[in-house]
């Protein structure tokens, strides 16, 4: 069953919260915290929204919600998952909110030993590709090429020169319970997404690419757009990982311009035409792996 | 339920949490200052979608019985929803 506008609850749990106009991040927190619903317990890391969220004595959370170490994430989501379970509490979701440096840098191993254990918990990464809450500096998940404060762009390095790592898939080689991408452009498939991720018993991950305009340097009116645009190109791509298959859900017949796609923002402006060609060249090795391996399923 | 403004705002060094637990849903100030343009509604052209509502990243639009409103309080100005309505029932205004 695929979620619309109409089956979201009226309720608002992320509200007056200090992110930048236009942050994809507070989109997908707030959307996420709609589908799940009062009973949701919330632990967020360090990183933006925590930092925009909890600010005594403005605080913007209407459900539970906590602060957890920046490296643990998972590892507080498996003790309120076990203390509420202990005080004998049945109807709720323990869900993390962790930025892309809080998952794929430095909260990997408690996210890792979460998995292993199969603790039942809902993981979202919000991907805005740099560690933007001190000022934009490279992850693990900044793609190749993009510039950031620690990865400038001048006359001989073009910014990062390492790829994005495959944080989906790494979740995936756990044989986690459920893993999946999404994209806040793509609302509906996003919070059908975590619905069903809140039904499943075990460890579940959804990592969604949530863009910073303040980061990627876009107008904060394109947010929606460019989440929607890097799909569109093949940059990204809506997945599922269940049962120990991966299912693609949108094989789009053709993409669209991959150089338009990065020159509408401000950290990828400086690329050469043979960098563009990198990153096209990459993008279609992927897709004729995923192609290849992978079942096709429904958007 | 939603976090709403309250009227205690200010609290002494005696009065904050010796925890780190506090009331959920307590805000103290709007973000309407934050905002150079303002996002007006042309209900004349609005089929009540809800897309708008749908995108909004500070969850200020609600939409009963077809009708949108936006709460100014939090209302930063960002012109997503305007850019995400497809019968341009939306309109930024500059602020004054
Ligand atoms: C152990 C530790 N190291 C460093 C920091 C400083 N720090 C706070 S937020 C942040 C960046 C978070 O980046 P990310 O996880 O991508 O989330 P974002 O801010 O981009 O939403 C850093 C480095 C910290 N709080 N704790
Ligand atoms: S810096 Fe980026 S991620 Fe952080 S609040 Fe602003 S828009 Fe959101
Ligand atoms: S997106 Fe436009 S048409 Fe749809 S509800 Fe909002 S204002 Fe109305
Ligand atoms: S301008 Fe931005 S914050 Fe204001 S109602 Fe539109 S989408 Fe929401
Ligand atoms: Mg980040």
């Amino acid at each position: 069953m695929s979620i619309t506008a109409r089956d979201l609850c009226r309720d608002e749990f992320f509200y007056g919260h200090k992110a930048c106009a236009g942050c994809g991040g507070s989109l997908a927190v707030r959307n996420a915290l709609k589908v799940l619903g009062r009973n949701a317990f919330a632990v967020l890391p360090a990183g933006c929204m925590s930092a925009v969220g909890f600010n005594f004595p403005q605080l913007c959370f209407a459900n539970n919600a906590i602060i957890s170490t920046f490296a643990g994430t998972a590892s507080m989501l498996t003790g309120v998952e076990a203390g509420l379970r202990a005080k004998g509490i049945t109807d709720f979701t323990a869900v993390g909110f962790a930025g892309d440096g809080g998952t794929a840098d430095i909260g990997i191993q408690a996210f890792s030993g979460a998995i292993d254990r199969g603790d039942n918990i809902l993981y979202i990464c919000y991907d805005n590709e740099a560690y933007m809450n001190t000022g934009i500096q490279k992850s693990g998940l900044t793609p190749f090429g993009a510039k950031t404060t620690t990865t400038p762009s001048g006359k001989n390095i073009h910014g990062n020169i390492r790829p994005k790592k495959n944080m989906f898939e790494i979740a995936a080689a756990h044989d986690i319970a459920y893993a999946a991408t999404a994209t806040i452009g793509y609302m509906e498939d996003f919070l059908t997404k975590v619905q069903k991720a809140s039904e499943i018993n075990g460890t579940k991950y959804i990592h969604v690419i949530a863009p910073c305009p303040t980061g990627w340097g876009v107008p904060v009116s394109d947010t929606v757009e460019i989440a929607r645009e890097i799909v569109n190109c093949g940059l990204w791509y809506l997945a599922e990982y269940e049962n120990g298959e991966f299912t693609l859900n949108r094989n789009p017949k053709q993409f669209t311009d991959v150089s338009e796609y990065l020159k509408k923002q401000g950290r990828f402006r400086h690329l050469t035409d043979d960098d563009i060609n990198l990153i096209i060249n990459s993008r279609d090795e992927k897709w004729n792996k995923i192609r290849k391996d992978w079942k096709f399923g429904k958007d | 339920m939603k976090p709403y403004l309250r009227e205690k705002k200010t609290f002494g060094f005696n009065e904050t949490p010796e925890n780190t637990a506090f009331e959920a849903g307590y805000l103290v100030m709007v973000n309407s200052g934050w905002r150079s343009i303002r996002p007006v509604i042309n209900s004349e052209n609005c089929v009540g979608c809800m897309q708008c509502y749908l995108y909004c990243p500070d969850g200020v639009i609600s939409i009963e019985n077809k009708t949108v409103q936006i709460d100014y309080d939090f209302c930063k100005g960002c012109g997503i929803c305007s850019k995400i309505c497809r019968l341009n029932a939306i309109e930024m205004e500059a602020e004054r």
